[in-house]
């Protein structure tokens, strides 16, 4: 039958020849390696102390992103919580008071948004979902605790603050998202 | 009997039937939609024109067809009559054409608006709209008012359908809203926004086809498709009592009245089954309805979205 893998290799048992008996040459090749290795540029990183830069299309914590005027965007259209396939995101709306207009950018607002961070895969569905360019995944890692209920991440944690604006223009310009 | 065919489709209808009703009765795909027309309120259709459609053969005794489109859902059939909707090239353009006209003022708000996931123009504008308007102009733009306590009005979504006139002047005995002004002024109004307090007033509601008359007790409290509809009566001596609840766990959301795919309030025991104001807005408590059971969603519906049917839920007698 003919071998589906060119893997396979055919074992031989011939009597070494005094060239191989010898043995140095072998350690002298096989040193060359390990020398030639010792002189190249080290593929990894020292973790914590360094690291990597991430790819524009990474998804880790998600944003909820203000407007120029620092409005919120949202307006708890509930489409992300449909297209959610993992079904981590709740919210409840309430609608925007005379005197909170600069709060909110329209009439109705998420007065509650939670996701639950056990139970998000980080598809990135949402983002995508989301009409008002409200939410965002961006390159920031979801770190780890030892309680269960500090995975729910709130609006405290969600909503972008306005002296620390989260910069998601890389991620704007990947995929289908890009600004026409 | 008279025979008609609708795309194919071949039927026998009572004469006097229109184009809209025999296609109703045929069912399936061939059905134009309607927007202002109401099978339930006399007097309704022929104001939107997107039921507009071809009519290749006039009728058995003068095959000639019709020079224009006509509107189906007041136009009344004839024997032999040969009708092209969905095979229909020209339909299909005039219906963006007319789909675009009625996008011209209503809002792109479908993220606030309560009625987005049940609404006909919603479902109107993804199958024939486009994504993008040509309209340049300044939109006209209203200020929300209040129609009593309990309805809302946004006249920035009103396509003028004039159902809710209707639903006024046959249901309630003393109308006090109508539209006033014509033509791009044409708005829905109360004479100096006087409240509307009829006990079924607040079928204007559930009569929208758009969410220009929204229910203020459910006002931006959740969406449709987080809700789960249940069929529920209970004794109300005023209306039929039979009404959809629309909970979230053992909350009601909302009520409103059992309405068939055509978004048309159904007909039960030969009455339309319209539901007064204290079921609509006043019984908010489980305690005051007797729950039948799930109500069948539409599976393409996105309301039908994190339901799933179980072995209960498939009862024939819960099911319609």
């Amino acid at each position: 039958m003919e071998s589906l893998t060119n893997r396979k290799k055919v074992v031989s048992d011939k009597p070494m020849t005094l060239w191989e008996k010898i043995y140095l040459p072998a350690i002298i090749s096989g040193m060359i390696t390990t020398f030639k290795h010792m002189l190249r540029k080290r593929k990894t990183v020292k973790y914590p102390e360094e690291t990597r830069e991430f790819a524009p299309v990474y998804r880790g914590q998600h944003v909820l992103k203000r407007d120029e005027q620092g409005r919120e965007n949202c307006t708890a259209c509930g489409l992300c919580a449909v297209a959610c396939p993992a079904e981590a995101i709740t919210m409840t709306s309430a609608e925007r008071q005379k005197g909170e207009e600069k709060l909110y950018r329209e009439e109705k607002y998420a007065a509650t948004y939670e996701i639950n961070m056990l139970r998000c895969i980080f598809c990135g569905l949402c983002e995508e979902a989301c009409p008002k360019e409200a939410i965002f995944l961006t390159d920031r890692l979801v770190p780890t605790y030892f309680e269960r209920d500090n995975f729910i991440y709130g609006k405290d944690v969600l909503v972008e603050s306005l002296d620390q604006r989260i910069d998601i223009t890389k991620r704007q310009h990947t995929g289908k998202r890009s600004q026409s | 009997m008279i025979k008609v065919t609708i795309d194919d489709v071949e039927i026998e209808v009572a004469p006097g039937t229109t184009i809209l009703n025999a296609a109703r009765q045929a069912g399936g795909d061939i059905v134009p939609p309607a927007m202002c027309y109401y099978s339930k309120l006399p007097g309704t259709g022929g104001k939107c024109r997107t039921c507009l459609v071809e009519v290749a053969a006039g009728s058995a005794a003068d095959p000639r067809p019709m020079p224009k489109l006509v509107a189906s859902c007041s136009t009344q059939v004839m024997d032999g009559m040969i009708v092209k909707n969905k095979t229909s090239e020209r339909v299909h353009e005039n219906r963006g054409g007319v789909v675009e006209f009625l996008l011209i003022n209503h809002p792109l708000d479908c993220p606030v608006c309560d009625q987005a996931g049940e609404c006909h123009l919603q479902d109107l504008g993804y199958e024939h709209g486009s994504a993008k308007t040509r309209f340049r102009e300044e939109r006209r733009t209203y200020a929300p008012i209040e129609i009593g306590n309990k309805i809302k009005l946004h006249m920035n979504r009103c396509i003028l359908c004039y159902r809710c006139v209707h639903v006024a002047n046959q249901l309630t005995d003393k109308r006090v809203h109508g539209v006033l002004h014509r033509g791009e002024h044409a708005e829905i109004s109360t004479y100096i926004e006087n409240a509307i307090e009829n006990d079924f007033s607040g079928n204007m509601i559930d009569v929208c086809p758009v969410g220009a008359l929204t229910d203020k007790t459910f006002r931006f409290k959740s969406r449709v498709w987080f809700l789960k509809p249940m069929e529920a009566e209970c004794a109300c001596e005023k209306c039929s009592g039979k009404a959809v609840l629309w909970m979230f766990g053992n909350e009601i959301y909302r009520v409103t009245a059992r309405k068939d795919k055509y978004g048309e309030v159904e007909t039960i025991d030969d009455k339309t089954a319209w539901i007064c104001n204290d079921c609509r807005f006043d019984k908010k408590d489980t305690i005051k309805w007797n729950i039948l059971g799930p109500r069948k969603i539409d599976r393409h519906s996105v309301i039908s979205q994190g339901k799933y049917a179980t072995k209960n839920d498939q009862n024939p007698q819960l099911l319609r």
